[in-house]
């Protein structure tokens, strides 16, 4: 039990500080700090609200954004699409009725809920944040207790700023010493799932660690954590430094003054203890890491890009044979393929996993003078970053190269607006998730890091950046 | 919610392992404001062509499965998205018990909160059980003695959080039940205001 153990984690240490009550059997109800609202999956819980005569407990630590589901063409005349538009104004009217901040669709600041959060310094160090959307795992990049939770809890949690569950297991990643020149944030994580498979980290919350980890700026753990739901983890953890308290400060809802000081006294106290133990150690050989790509229909269906499309009939457990033949008929590749033969229509850049202003830098260092040959998308995470990008003449490298320059959202990542691909249609993309028709029905998802995205855009074909 | 009854049912079965909830629920069809009527557009791109008309090849379309309201299936169900209409939809679809090695976290949780029971066994009783959906038997789910009985009145146990069972059993609104513990919220607030007054 984890009581017996004086030194603590991260998570035990974030856990503890918010458990509410905690009743006989072990399930606790813990206090949420900070509650990340979008438009697709909070309309019920709103309506559940509104049945029960309920109000929303802490409005003033709620924030809501519409992303999802919102175009990324000019919207300056409005949604076109209808059931979109009723989704973002249902959003708009229930943060007025409810007295909600939002950042609203012309804002600036309007983006991908998890690049927004941080981005306006509502996410911080030990703090428990939830979001009706997987990826709220992000915001574990600066010691946060971040989840994905249904719509059932988002009501939960507006009614009662808490949720009821039950701890869970402690499990860390080490990636010892560096990793390769040119291999990044995007394949470490690649990596890990490949190795851990998509429910390895089940039941736990995976702190990162390591030396790897830790060169990493804000931008690149972000990615690392956004990504541990794909390992089936209920939370990524990396542990607060200088370059967390760096990046909040100053931000518009980071604290000031006076609490400013008192915040990062107590951030500097959440690190782990020194042994402190966890339930699962892994540790991973930095050198051993190579860029990444996936061939399949799952996260974890990964190799390097030198490798080759495994053949199904050297796999001995029957259900994981099944699985392989079925991806492998999906993505229509052959078995022993060489995978940087494998020809691309198209190319995604953009996401909460590397839509952020270090992704584009990356992308725009890998084009700049050159000229794509297959059709390329760039969407911002966030207007801010789309700011930013311009006010470098990012924009500018990524429009001469042949880019699509557009506006911020979740666009072709789940593919819920126009950004979609045609049925067959082979994508490089920088997102997180290569399910059957997840970029569009029948469409074919090879996940990437931005610059093995960007090289795959010149190249016409799955590539290393050093192969163009 | 409704209270979770005992059920007798064929159950359908589902070889497949990382079922998805992008699969289960395709995302064209969370632009609805609604929990209702999703279970037409359940597992729709194995249900369905690019023409929408009903493919031959899947489980959910043949009889008697599309009356089944049990589905076993692979390890790690329900993987990805958080997306609660993966459980509306296949709620409205008739399913009420889904029983497989192992489910993704968000997903087995969105499950109670929609009077779905989720249940996990090991790899070979869900292959025994498998097979038994695959021959159309008969299985009854018990949620109160956590029992799953074959036709031959062989019995299969099952684990569940004691908690969890209760309010499946009782269909209990979790927001009135954590209501009633108001004050611990309130002094829990009060108390981080004063310490960590960033926060709240």
């Amino acid at each position: 039990m984890k009581q017996n153990h004086k030194t603590r984690t991260l998570f035990d240490k974030i856990w503890s500080n918010h458990l509410v009550d905690q009743q006989e059997d072990g399930t606790c109800l813990i206090y949420i700090d900070r509650h990340l609202v979008h438009e697709v999956t909070s309309p019920q819980a709103f309506e559940g609200l509104r049945d029960a005569n309920r109000k929303v407990r802490c409005p003033q630590t709620t924030f809501a954004v519409a992303d999802h589901n919102v175009p990324t063409s000019d919207r300056s005349k409005g949604i076109e699409n209808v059931e979109s538009r009723i989704q973002v104004e249902t959003l708009e009217q229930n943060c007025k009725d409810f007295n909600i901040t939002l950042f609203p669709l012309l804002d600036k600041r309007q983006g991908i809920v998890h690049i927004v959060g941080p981005e306006q310094g509502i996410t911080q160090p030990g703090m428990t944040i939830v979001c009706g959307d997987s990826h709220t795992a992000t915001h574990g990049a600066f010691g946060s207790l971040a989840f994905g939770i249904g719509t059932s809890e988002v009501e939960h949690v507006l009614a009662t700023q808490t949720l009821i569950q039950n701890s869970a297991k402690n499990m860390r990643i080490t990636i010892d010493g560096n990793v390769p020149n040119g291999v990044t944030s995007k394949d470490i994580i690649l990596h890990i799932i490949g190795q851990i498979g998509t429910a390895g980290g089940t039941g736990y919350v995976i702190e990162y660690a390591g030396e790897a980890i830790h060169e990493l700026s804000m931008e690149g753990r972000m990615t690392i954590c956004n990504m541990s739901i794909e390992a089936g983890a209920r939370a990524g953890l990396i542990a607060p430094d200088e370059k967390t308290f760096e990046y909040i400060k100053g931000r518009p809802f980071a604290p000031q003054g006076e609490d400013w000081d008192k915040a990062v006294s107590f951030w500097k106290s959440l690190p782990s203890d020194e042994n402190a133990h966890y339930d699962k150690e892994i540790v991973i050989e930095g050198k051993n890491i190579f860029p990444q790509v996936t061939w399949g229909t799952s996260p974890q269906d990964v190799s390097p890009i030198n490798g080759k499309v495994p053949d199904p009939s050297q796999i001995e457990d029957v259900n994981r044979r099944k699985a392989v033949e079925r991806s492998l008929d999906y993505m229509g590749l052959e078995a022993n393929q060489n995978i940087q033969d494998i020809k691309i229509d198209k190319v995604f850049i953009g996401s909460c996993t590397n839509g952020r202003i270090e992704d584009l830098r990356a992308v725009a260092k890998v084009v700049d003078g050159k000229k794509i040959i297959v059709d390329a998308m760039i969407v911002p995470g966030s207007g801010l970053v789309k700011e930013q990008a311009e006010k470098e003449g990012l924009d500018k490298i990524l429009i001469e190269a042949g880019f699509d320059w557009r506006e911020p959202g979740c666009s072709m990542c789940l593919a819920m607006n126009p950004d979609q691909l045609k049925p067959k249609e082979r994508c490089a993309s920088t997102s997180n998730r290569n399910f059957e028709g997840r970029q569009g029905r029948e469409g074919r998802t090879h996940l990437v890091s931005p610059v093995v995205a960007a090289a795959s855009a010149i190249k016409g074909s799955l590539s290393l950046v050093e192969d163009i | 919610m409704d209270k979770f009854i005992p059920i007798k049912s064929i159950a359908a079965p589902l070889r497949m392992i990382n079922v998805d909830t992008d699969m289960i629920i395709p995302k064209q069809f969370l632009k609805t404001i609604k929990r209702s009527g999703l279970g037409k557009n359940l597992f729709h791109e194995l249900r369905y062509d690019l023409q929408g008309n009903v493919k031959n090849d899947f489980v959910l379309n043949w009889d008697p499965y599309k009356s089944a309201t049990i589905l076993i299936t692979g390890e790690n169900f329900g993987c990805g998205s958080s997306r609660e209409h993966a459980p509306w939809s296949l709620l409205d679809f008739g399913f009420r018990c889904i029983i497989a090695p192992s489910f993704a976290d968000i997903f087995y949780n969105n499950c109670f909160k929609n009077g779905i029971l989720p249940i996990r066994l090991d790899q070979n009783d869900v292959d025994h059980l498998m097979v038994e959906a695959e021959n159309k038997k008969l299985l009854s789910v018990n949620l109160e003695d956590q029992t799953i009985i074959n036709e031959e009145d062989k019995s299969t146990g099952f684990d569940i959080e004691p908690f969890r069972k209760k309010c499946l059993l009782e269909g209990l609104d979790d927001i009135a039940l954590t209501l009633k513990k108001d004050d611990k919220i309130k002094s829990f607030e009060t108390s981080t205001h004063q310490s960590f007054p960033w926060i709240i």
